[in-house]
């Protein structure tokens, strides 16, 4: 179906060239000089994607990136399920972000959990010219009376803390002592600083590690007897019920997770954390900060994992297995096996389906990534790729580990870059989020949102690999896309020949 | 393993199984340090009495679940109902995120806007630069043929002064000197999005009618017979523009309807993708200063558009969001007396017909109680409707709704038998409705998607009305406005109570001599 199927990679590499060569004509000069630094066609062997990221958008040409309070509240901090995080500032920013993200929990919610509920202290004209630190403290007592089965509060600064010289912390600290040194967490989110979400992931990193690691009594008694084989899961959200999904596998091969940071996750799991043997890291770009602190300051190791796609999964039980005795490299060989089965029904089902078909992505955090292997497995091939907000980093592990020879490769993308590479491309589906979705569906592409799993999910783990094959066979093989275009006009014409 | 390739189970069925069932409950007995679940039923069941309800009536400070968004949302939703306009936030990138997701998870469409992306130098020298580079990008790159610019409130609070702004970009050759760039201070610390509209719809309307900021003469107002439409913000405007063009059209009135978005939230999939459809003409929205009179449909989506308005020589008609026969026959007499047209008879049969439907109806909602929230026109337009239905809307909610709003409801309440113990609550958050659910329960709940937690902790069975509806789909394109649009509704709240009552009378041998064919 893809035209690029039928070209060789040096044409792939010319074709893909001459198109971002094409997209940087809209720009006026300045902007085309540094757009073209974060546009390129990857090259076999080289360390990293030769983009430039993590440096600021653009004014003017529709970033899809969003703020450090989306980073924090909406990613890192948002999902403890039993601290309540008050969107500190104007209405808007938590009324959007509300239960948006899909991050599952279980819990009574309003009573001991808080979840998919929306605090803010809705500033008005006078907080901003007087200040909101005694509102926010008034707010403090109120969540107090109203809902005292909380565990925790969490304050996520919005644009114009920073900007009107309030004191969260001091007010922190003074309510923390006034309610016997209840957790109460200042976080300096606020939307402007930084470039893009990640900035907030870091600053909800350390908030964690200054407000709940070093608040922790040192002689303090862990809840649980401590075992050899206690491990973290870090950066797992929960999505549809991703890390679920995920540690039902590590405990089936013997470990026990003591935490889940932050999907379903609780104030005790985050205290608990220094205690593990293990931290496994799922979504590097969002915690890699507090599992390096943890490395560092409580000597435990950390490793990345991937839980997208049977190939991947099984590479990834076997190396968090490497950490520990013969007994959990055993089970993870078991696991392996139990799962199989499954594996092979769903990939017989689904990969004659989706044979050859091709995929465009622009997503968040790991997924620009992680998810190739997935595809791979069902005999799909990931023809473009880039971050919302990744660094150096995350590129050089997606060069290495990930992308194929003449990937496209797109950091930051404008909305208008991304339309004319899908629309020149031609990819079998796109993957992005919600903004995305709806401009490729009416051109016609084959559309998943990668960022909630378009309501669907759980995607980790082998359980979800089953949904991950059906929801993509499902998008590809609608006979909607077939009715796009009107029987009685003209069949489109392809927009790329090989000539071009 | 539940799972299988021939069944695949997702989230709704996946979890149930009892290897996840046992793990979940292993995870919360050993390392969720959870509390005692006496005590959480303990609570649960203190927050559903009226000394609970007082404590979260005193609250001052805390806003829980609020039913309303931020200024630049509905700034965002006015600009993209002009031609070919691109909006354009002028402050954090993440808001316009943020209202970009919002819009299209509403009406499963794009929804297309830029930023100028200010971060923390911003912060210290201001946004100027941003804006220059800003406009000179979204000009190169989304062709538009007008750029609609508001603010954030991160843009409010260093001070920026846009008109100096957008004047330096134009000197600096950001877009050209004749290029339209109308704008709006849009501060989320100020209102709501109602405000938001307002602000950007009067934005728009200065800069064409009162000389495009001393760049061009004041247009002099030569009155003719046209009449100006505003519909506010509005979750249905795909179905209520086309419903009230239907209207214009079948009493032979030519109009303008300002900010019509019906159409760039409307557009077909069809191979092509289109940022841009429709909307008001750039030269109509010019010449609707000419026009007799300017119609709104919701009094508090234009509280400042329509002052301007009227200094400008035009007679002003403003409603609440008019739902069913009585507001409709408002509507449509409020048009004939502005035009000297007659209401046609084709009208008179779709008013029939509404009565007709109605009367058919009317025995199962008659005397049920509604609690309503939502914003503050579309609240006085349901209260309205559920009154001349026999219904009584008992409680009436809108976060955004002051004071002056809450009388205008006493009175509508006033007016009618069934408004006798009816309570409007201005200011509240959907976190005071639940105590008013669970204290002095109703039948029914009208509301957007978050109403959805209402009807989980209370079972007040939800009819979703309002915006934003996130979990159904394709409400937006069927009109609530006109005696069709009154149709609609009514249908959903009859299908509701409907569906409510067979599944009360469901069990078998029980109560299922009650499960009629015929109702």
């Amino acid at each position: 179906m893809s035209v690029i199927e039928k070209q060789s990679v040096a044409e792939i590499k010319a074709r893909n060239k001459e198109l971002i060569a094409e997209v940087l004509k809209v720009y006026p000069e300045k902007t085309a000089k540094r757009r073209a630094k974060h546009l390129n066609v990857h090259e076999n062997g080289k360390s990293d994607c030769g983009v430039k990221s993590n440096i600021k958008s653009i004014p003017g040409v529709m970033t899809i990136r969003g703020c450090a309070y989306a980073g924090s509240k909406g990613v890192v901090w948002g999902p403890i399920k039993d601290m309540i995080h008050i969107s500190h500032g104007p209405v808007g920013c938590g009324q959007y972000s509300w239960a948006a993200r899909r991050n599952y929990y279980i819990g009574t919610t309003g009573i001991d959990t808080f979840v998919t509920m929306q605090f803010t202290s809705d500033f008005q004209e006078k907080d901003i010219v007087f200040g909101g630190d005694k509102k926010l403290a008034k707010i403090m007592d109120e969540i107090q009376e109203l809902f005292p089965l909380n565990n925790g509060i969490t304050v996520q600064s919005e644009c114009p803390i920073g900007l009107i010289g309030d004191d969260i912390e001091a007010v922190s600290k003074v309510k923390s002592k006034e309610y016997d040194g209840k957790t109460i967490v200042p976080v300096r989110c606020e939307g402007f600083r930084g470039v893009s979400q990640s900035l907030g992931h870091h600053i909800a990193n350390d908030a964690i590690r200054d407000w709940v690691f070093d608040k922790l009594p040192a002689d303090a008694a862990p809840r649980f007897e401590p075992s050899d084989y206690d491990v973290a899961i870090i950066g797992d959200y929960n999505i549809g019920g991703d890390a679920w999904s995920s540690r039902i596998l590590l405990e089936e091969m013997g470990l026990r997770v003591i935490a889940q940071w932050s999907g379903d996750g609780s104030l005790a799991e985050l205290e608990a954390t220094p205690k593990a043997k293990l931290n496994v890291l799922h979504c590097y770009r969002s915690m890699n900060y507090i599992s390096r602190h943890m490395e560092e300051k409580y000597n435990i190791p950390w490793c990345e994992y991937n839980f997208f796609g049977p190939s991947k999964i099984a590479e990834s039980l076997r190396k968090i297995a490497s950490y520990f005795d013969d007994k959990i490299k055993e089970g993870a060989e078991r696991v392996i096996a139990k799962y199989q089965p499954l594996m092979d029904a769903v990939i017989a089902k689904y990969r004659p389906r989706l044979e050859g078909k091709t995929v465009m992505l622009f997503v968040g955090g790991l997924r620009p990534r992680h998810v190739i292997g997935a595809y791979e497995d069902l005999g799909m091939e990931v023809v473009g790729t880039g971050y919302e907000f990744g660094h150096n980093d995350d590129y050089q592990r997606t060069a290495q580990h990930y992308v194929k020879d003449g990937t496209l490769i797109y950091d930051d993308v404008t909305g208008y870059e991304f339309e004319k590479f899908v629309e020149k491309v031609q990819p079998d589906l796109v993957g992005s989020g919600i903004k995305e979705k709806y401009v490729f569906q009416k051109m016609g592409v084959p559309f998943r949102q990668m960022h909630s799993w378009d309501y669907s999910g759980p995607y980790h783990g082998y359980d979800g690999f089953a949904i991950f094959a059906r929801d993509m066979d499902m998008a590809i093989n609608s006979p909607v896309w077939k009715m796009a275009k009107a029987p009685w006009k003209q069949a489109p014409k392809p927009l790329l020949q090989a000539a071009e | 393993m539940t799972q299988s390739a021939e069944h695949v189970l997702d989230h709704f069925e996946l979890f149930r199984g009892p290897e996840y069932q046992q793990m979940l409950a292993n995870k919360k007995k050993m390392f969720e340090n959870p509390r005692d679940p006496a005590e959480v039923e303990r609570i649960r069941e203190w927050a559903k009495t009226p000394e609970y309800r007082e404590k979260n009536f005193a609250r001052e400070a805390l806003t829980v679940n609020p039913a309303k968004a931020c200024q630049p949302l509905g700034a965002v939703f006015v600009a993209v109902g002009f031609e070919k306009t691109l909006p354009f936030v002028h402050g954090s990138q993440g808001c316009v995120a943020y209202y970009r997701s919002h819009l299209s998870r509403h009406f499963k469409e794009p929804s297309s806007c830029v930023s100028s992306s200010m971060t923390e130098d911003a912060a210290v020298f201001g946004g100027l630069n941003n804006m220059i580079d800003g406009l000179a990008n979204a000009y190169n790159m989304y062709k538009p043929s007008m750029i609609a610019v508001s603010t954030t409130c991160m843009a409010e609070v260093i001070g920026d002064d846009l008109n100096a702004f957008i004047k330096t970009s134009k000197e600096k050759g950001s877009v050209p000197a004749e290029f339209d760039v109308p704008f709006a201070h849009t501060p989320a610390f100020v209102g709501s999005h109602v405000t938001g509209y307002d602000n950007a719809m009067k934005g728009i309307l200065e800069h064409f009618w009162d000389g495009k900021a001393g760049t061009a003469p004041k247009l002099e107002r030569v009155p003719n017979e046209k009449i100006n439409f505003i519909g506010g913000f509005d979750g249905y405007t795909v179905g209520n523009i086309k419903e009230v063009k239907h209207i214009f059209e079948a009493m032979g009135i030519e109009y303008t309807i300002l900010g019509d978005n019906s159409n760039v939230f409307d557009t077909p999939t069809d191979g092509e993708f289109r940022m841009y459809d429709g909307g008001t003409t750039l030269v109509d929205a010019a010449n609707a200063v000419h026009a007799k009179a300017t119609v709104s449909m919701q009094h508090y989506c234009t509280e400042k558009t329509l002052p301007f308005i009227k200094n400008h020589g035009q007679e002003v008609v403003s409603f609440h969001h008019p739902v069913g026969v009585t507001g409709t026959d408002a509507f449509v007499m409020a048009l004939s007396k502005l035009t000297g047209k007659e209401i046609p008879e084709s009208l008179a049969l779709e008013r029939g017909r509404l009565v007709d439907a109605i009367a058919d109806s009317s025995a199962h909602i008659h005397g049920k109680k509604f609690a309503i929230y939502g914003d503050p026109d579309l609240c006085l337009g349901l209260a309205s409707f559920l009154l001349e239905l026999g219904a009584e809307p008992t409680h009436v909610l809108a976060t955004n709704g002051n004071k002056e709003w809450a009388e205008r409801v006493q009175a509508v309440f006033d007016a009618s038998p069934f408004g006798k113990n009816c309570h409007v609550y201005p200011g509240k958050d959907l976190w005071h409705m639940r105590s008013l659910l669970f204290t002095e329960p109703v039948d029914f709940l009208i509301g957007n998607t978050y109403g959805k937690y209402l009807e989980r902790d209370t079972g007040t069975p939800l009819i979703r009305i309002g915006f934003p509806i996130f979990d159904r789909h394709h409400k937006h394109r069927y009109p609530v406005w006109g005696y069709q649009g009154g149709l609609n509704v009514l249908v959903t709240i009859l299908d509701k109570i409907f569906d409510e009552i067979d599944r009360n009378t469901n069990v078998p041998a029980k109560s299922d001599y009650s499960f009629d064919i015929i109702r």
